[in-house]
């Protein structure tokens, strides 16, 4: 009951954040909406399957460079059409990394993820005639729903119409991961994390469902990579470098990966809080690591965890 | 009190010839030959080291024999695995207790029931709404006695509860044959002859033909079984009606009485 009524209150505010806030604020939004659709489907694969991925970068680059590919290189605009391909892409790749990890858990699934990241990232660096090298490349303004904007100023376009796109993007993705979660699906997966052997002993394939997992956050992490361009419109390694994929994995801690909702919570807290402490200190990397450090030793479950009326010894054991 | 799971038997449902394991130099199985039919219900004895669990592997397509065979309903088991094995018809529990630990026992059933509908890809439907799943999952723990208990964690439960919810969960497959190691084993023993019951009665109920157990309690090996195959050294020493074995003072002696002593 309280949590339908903070999850109305917090809609409410994202739906008005654009017309009361500043502009400033309003546009760091979108990295977040960007991230929690990220981090919803990363969390399918650490929260529900127990599997950490290391390489998730790789995903949010290929959706990246998807939507910068076809903005400067084909006639395609539409951002529809762009998350559609970067979704699209995001799987194949997944089908093919992920047939090839799940066979693995635990550091070895975590190290072999963040292989496949590096030879990703590599291949961005060095394919420059594709990829534009460590310049990146350049993301032109896609068309929503059909319209054309390329005559609004750009931080009209980004803090009005892309702000709800986004928003909407989000909206949907949260709405099918709460659907996977909650399906017959969602229940064996958590079967093959709390227990491999008993799930198989049920008839419950676990590489299978490592492996749709593995596809289906792969999805969600191209989609999310898909809306990260367009706000600085420009792309380059650095979103797919594995410090990238270690920032996602930070955020999922931060909120809480027993949690549905704590992935988007702890994308927040990072992107706000980032910002905040890069404006007064140079070293945000240290202040970030005493925060993961913190996390991790007094608050397992996050900052879900602390807001759940959850008694300690029912908070999920660290996996 | 020998009953048996059902009164219609005879087909042949699982039958090993000549198997023998091999881990390295060690044989852990000699050319065993075991046969279970429709009807039965047959316990494996033995003392520590006969060769039970490598047996138990071998017949539940966890490990492939050396040599030898091992069918199931006609079709050649071997190596095949848990999750082939399920969907032709055969479940099993384990010795040491096997949950899911942070799911309920409601969705520890489900889950069974889930893969034995073959509702694991649903991705979209909802698991709360599937009155199918839920209604086949609340009759095998109200079989079990678990109703009362089904919103609570697994891993919150009492052992004895643990084991009989490893045990419900892979009744509620449905299975035509169960093979269950240890099905009493950490349970005190007033409460064993309770939990023996559940099984014959949960088996009766779902339409389970054969079970298999292990076990080392041979009150409970004498008073329930229909035929007791005793392994020793990887070698099965007698497979025969527990009045039988109870005849034989060979068998008696060397695996019932250290069985006896031990516990």
């Amino acid at each position: 009951m309280i949590g339908r009524f903070v999850l109305a209150a917090l809609s409410l505010a994202v739906l008005v954040i654009p017309l009361v806030a500043p502009t400033y604020y309003v546009l760091m939004m979108l990295p977040f909406m960007a991230y929690a659709v990220v981090l919803l489907g990363l969390n399918l694969l650490f929260g529900y399957t127990g599997l950490v991925s290391f390489g998730h970068a790789l995903f949010i680059g290929i959706g990246a460079y998807a939507g910068a590919f076809l903005t400067t290189h084909t006639t395609v605009r539409s951002l529809e059409l762009i998350l559609l391909v970067a979704g699209a892409l995001g799987a194949v790749a997944a089908a093919v990394v992920g047939a090839l990890c799940v066979r693995y858990v635990k550091i070895y699934f975590g190290m072999l993820t963040l292989a496949f990241g590096m030879l990703f990232y590599t291949f961005l660096l060095k394919f420059y005639r594709l990829t534009g090298g460590d310049e990146g490349m350049r993301v032109l303004r896609p068309t929503l729903l059909g319209l054309d904007l390329g005559q609004m100023p750009k931080t009209d376009y980004l803090a009005g119409p892309y702000y709800y796109y986004s928003l909407g993007v989000l909206v949907v993705a949260t709405v099918l991961m709460w659907r996977i979660v909650h399906s017959p699906f969602g229940l064996c997966l958590r079967t093959v994390r709390d227990n491999p052997a008993k799930a198989e002993a049920l008839g419950l394939g676990v590489t299978r469902y490592r492996w749709h997992a593995f596809v289906i956050s792969a999805v969600y992490a191209a989609v999310g990579g898909a809306l990260l361009g367009p706000p600085t419109g420009n792309v380059d390694p650095t979103l797919a470098y594995w410090t990238q994929s270690g920032n996602i994995v930070f955020m999922t801690l931060l909120g809480g990966f027993a949690s549905f909702f704590g992935p988007v919570l702890g994308a927040f807290v990072f992107i706000f809080l980032q910002d905040t402490v890069m404006s007064v200190l140079p070293y945000w990397r240290l202040v970030f690591g005493a925060i993961l450090a913190f996390v991790v030793i007094f608050a397992p479950s996050g900052l879900m965890g602390l807001f759940a009326r959850r008694a300690p010894a029912e908070a999920p054991a660290a996996r | 009190m020998a009953r048996p799971v059902c009164a219609r038997r005879g087909t042949l449902m699982l039958e090993a010839r000549d198997v023998t394991k091999f881990y390295g130099d060690f044989c852990a199985l000699a050319g065993v030959s075991l046969t279970v039919r429709a009807g039965e219900f047959v316990s494996i004895i033995g003392p520590n080291g006969a060769g039970k669990s490598t047996l138990i592997n071998v017949l539940t397509g966890t490990l492939a024999p050396t040599s030898g065979t091992v069918r199931f309903k006609e079709r050649d088991i071997r190596g095949i695995g848990p999750v082939a094995l399920t969907r032709l018809g055969m479940a099993r529990s384990f010795q040491l207790v096997h949950v899911f630990p942070d799911l309920t026992v409601a969705e520890t059933i489900e889950a069974a029931v889930v893969s034995r509908l073959g509702r694991g890809t649903r991705l979209f439907a909802s698991l709360a709404k599937d009155t199918v799943v839920r209604e086949q999952a609340l009759e095998v723990a109200e079989l079990f006695g678990l109703a009362g208990k089904r919103h609570v964690v697994a891993r919150q439960l009492a052992q004895g509860d643990k084991k009989l919810l490893d045990v419900a969960s892979a009744f509620a497959l449905r299975p035509e044959i169960i093979l269950l190691d240890e099905p009493t084993s950490g349970v005190s023993t007033s409460d064993k002859t309770g939990i023996m019951e559940i099984l014959v009665t949960a088996s009766r109920r779902i339409g389970c033909r054969a079970i298999i157990q292990v076990e080392h309690d041979m009150d409970i090996v004498f008073g329930y079984s229909d035929r007791i195959v005793a392994l020793h050294q990887g070698r099965v020493l007698a497979d025969a009606a527990p009045a039988a074995i109870k005849a034989d003072p060979h068998v008696m002696d060397t695996v019932v009485g250290r069985l006896r002593e031990a516990s």
